[in-house]
């Protein structure tokens, strides 16, 4: 075996966040708990430092170093950035809530930090091993954070039924990928890609069941979303906010890496799959949704719908509906941080605006965040010109594009299911008196970074080419 | 010979693994668990991975089973609570138990995954170090998932400490050093006092 040494400049992103996570897990743990704001200013300056990195490391080709299983493709870069300006606003927007709740600790950033190593080790891996390892980094992070407020029952009834759930779905994914590599003798993605024509037929269908049911999950695709609205709603805020964006972002990459990379070849053996998964999440997503008088149960049941459209342009198989669903997993994270983002700005110490009641009449207390609001739900609906028209519209027309012209009927029907209770939010903020007349307490940062949230998607969406262009073009 | 000894810890291994899913009391479902790991371990010391075979039963046998069997043990588990829905959904079990059964055995029975298919491995020399050729593996080809895997383990740590440990200030707790700087002058305090006596009270 001849050993090169690795280019260890190609993942200069992840040693550098790696680096500050340690840096910043030992000066947390000399800060007194007035100084916390420390590790807060420090994880942010982290988060845009690796985005900067990521950013400078940008190459048009493919490169893979660490004996391939690290890729460094401009679908990487791209999503790697795009997952640290996501943690940042997850960031800014929880830190407030964490204060009045007691749980402001360093944990919770390091943990964070953690996550989104784990997020970017998934996004850049070439091999079956980092694929699972970043996979595990992500989601262990994520439970511990969810448990991190003890003293809340639900908090700890989420923690255990995702841990749980969880470990069910990485084994089913693992049991797959033994599958895989017991008939193709690889973990490499390249690898095993050119070897499924003569790998046995049968093995290969049975262990891409079970990744596809691996992936579902993360996703959270309906049959496998049960987790989500609990865990949605058992969680603080501060951290439903982190599990509601970036990792959408960590979960498609992986199935593109999973499914368009490694076992491109059995298309037609992913694609009824798939269909199946994605007509299934935009009906339950948006119809279950309905019913939802909890305004964070209501945005899992719309994720799931999300999920559906996001697997929509996959189902093509092409590079545009890759560059279609990579846009619409970017688009749906940065409106579902805002949302989230939004209920983080009308909670205060001990009150949780969790109800779509405690929206009542938010235009009398605020017009401008009564118009964000606006423009999330209607962006969520699928209205023009909000950014999620565009992202809609692109995933159709790929369906279409690939001649499934009924998935794209089904998701407009579903889509026009869900405007209804989109819309039923925009009229208790607009035309119901409020509860109370508390004014909104959030801090000055939450205000101008929900405000730069939601302007982003109302000017993205008026000028939705760059972003379109940038993620059709990172797959050419 | 090799034969023989494959089939008798093969034999053991499946009974042992049977045994772990009906034996009634926990702590004895560990125990046979503990045996399962005995038989696999001798199984893969027979397809000459050593390492591997002793680590199975440092890590599995010697920590995980016996923390797993202090967990069993504290909680005190209700077999009867878990034993109430067992008649009524068996035959629903037994059904998806079995179609489960069929496509694990009709996908990697013997067709594909046979004895037939793979070459007899070679045997190594006798000065043939596992640990070394492990070692090799892990930190050329394998580097970036061995760090990565580095980075779970300090999650775990992490997570684990911050889930437990609550500083309570209220508690009390002897303070070591406070007690051996202690000086005679901070405990005892001699107070001059006016010898006096009450009425009838002996001298």
């Amino acid at each position: 075996m001849n050993f090169v040494t690795p280019d260890f400049m190609l993942a200069m992103p992840e040693i550098f966040l790696l680096s500050m996570i340690c840096i910043i897990m030992i000066i947390d743990l000399f800060l007194k708990d007035e100084s916390r704001g420390a590790t807060y200013v420090l994880s942010l300056i982290s988060l845009i430092a690796t985005a900067f990195l990521a950013f400078s490391n940008y190459t048009d080709q493919s490169l893979s170093t660490f004996n391939g299983s690290f890729i460094l493709d401009p679908m990487a870069s791209l999503l790697k950035i795009s997952i640290c300006i996501i943690v940042i606003g997850v960031f800014i927007y929880a830190k407030d809530y964490l204060k009045d709740r007691n749980i402001y600790k360093g944990e919770y950033f390091t943990l964070g930090l953690f996550g989104v190593l784990g997020m970017m080790v998934m996004v850049s891996a070439g091999n079956f091993l980092t694929v699972y390892l970043g996979l595990e980094l992500l989601s262990l992070s994520m439970y511990a954070m969810i448990a991190m407020q003890r003293d809340s029952i639900m908090a700890s009834e989420a923690a255990m039924k995702y841990f749980i759930l969880g470990a069910i779905a990485s084994g089913m994914l693992l049991y797959g990928m033994s599958m895989v590599y017991g008939v193709t003798g690889s973990l490499d993605l390249a690898t095993i890609n050119k070897a499924v024509s003569s790998a046995d037929r049968v093995v290969m269908s049975f262990g891409l069941v079970f990744i596809i049911l691996g992936v579902a999950f993360k996703l959270g695709a309906v049959p496998f979303h049960m987790w989500m609205p609990d865990v949605y709603h058992g969680s603080p805020t501060s951290v439903t906010l982190y599990i509601a964006s970036a990792p959408k972002i960590a979960a498609f990459a992986m199935m593109y890496r999973l499914l368009a990379e490694g076992l491109a070849d059995m298309h037609a053996d992913w694609q009824m799959i798939l269909v199946i998964l994605s007509v299934l999440s935009m009906v339950f997503g948006n119809i279950i949704a309905i019913a939802q008088t909890n305004i964070k149960r209501m945005l899992a049941y719309s994720t799931i719908s999300h999920v559906g459209f996001i697997i929509m342009g996959f189902v093509a198989g092409t590079q545009a509906g890759y560059g279609a669903s990579m846009f619409y997993a970017i688009v749906y994270t940065i409106m579902s941080v805002a949302a989230f983002g939004m209920i983080v700005l009308l909670s205060r110490a001990g009150f949780e605006a969790e109800n779509i009641e405690d929206f009542k009449g938010l235009n009398h207390k605020s017009p401008w965040f009564a118009f964000v609001m606006m423009a999330i739900m209607f962006s969520m609906a699928g209205v023009p010109p909000f950014l999620g028209f565009w992202a809609k519209i692109a995933v159709l027309q790929e369906a279409v594009n690939s001649g499934l012209l009924w998935l794209a009927i089904v998701g407009v029907v579903a889509s026009v299911i869900g405007a209804f209770y989109y819309l039923r939010v925009i009229k208790v903020v607009y035309f119901d008196k409020p509860m109370d007349e508390t004014p909104l307490q959030a801090s000055m940062d939450i205000r101008l970074t929900l405000s730069l949230n939601g302007l982003a998607i109302l000017a993205i969406g008026l000028y939705p080419t760059a972003l379109i262009t940038l993620c059709v073009s990172t797959f050419a | 010979m090799e034969t023989i000894l494959f089939y008798f810890f093969s034999a053991f291994m499946v009974l042992s693994a049977l045994m772990v899913i009906t034996v009634h009391n926990p702590v004895r479902a560990a125990f046979f668990l503990v045996l399962t790991f005995f038989a696999s371990a001798a199984v893969w010391l027979l397809l000459e991975a050593e390492f591997l075979a002793v680590i199975l039963i440092i890590v599995y046998v010697g920590a995980v089973m016996v923390l797993f069997l202090f967990v069993v043990m504290m909680l005190d588990i209700n077999i009867t609570e878990l034993k109430a829905g067992f008649v009524k959904n068996l035959p629903i079990a037994i059904a998806v138990a079995l179609a489960m059964f069929g496509t694990i055995y009709y996908v990697v029975g013997g067709d594909q995954f046979g004895v037939e298919h793979f070459a007899t491995p070679d045997r190594h020399a006798a000065d043939y170090s596992n640990i070394a050729a492990l070692g090799k593996l892990l930190y050329t080809e394998y580097v970036f998932a061995f760090e990565i895997a580095a980075v779970i383990l300090l999650v775990g740590i992490v997570a684990a400490i911050s889930l437990t440990l609550r500083r309570r200030p209220n508690t009390r707790h002897q303070k070591i050093e406070d007690q051996i700087a202690v000086k005679s002058e901070d405990r005892l305090r001699v107070v001059e006092m006016a010898p006096h006596a009450r009425k009838g009270e002996r001298k």
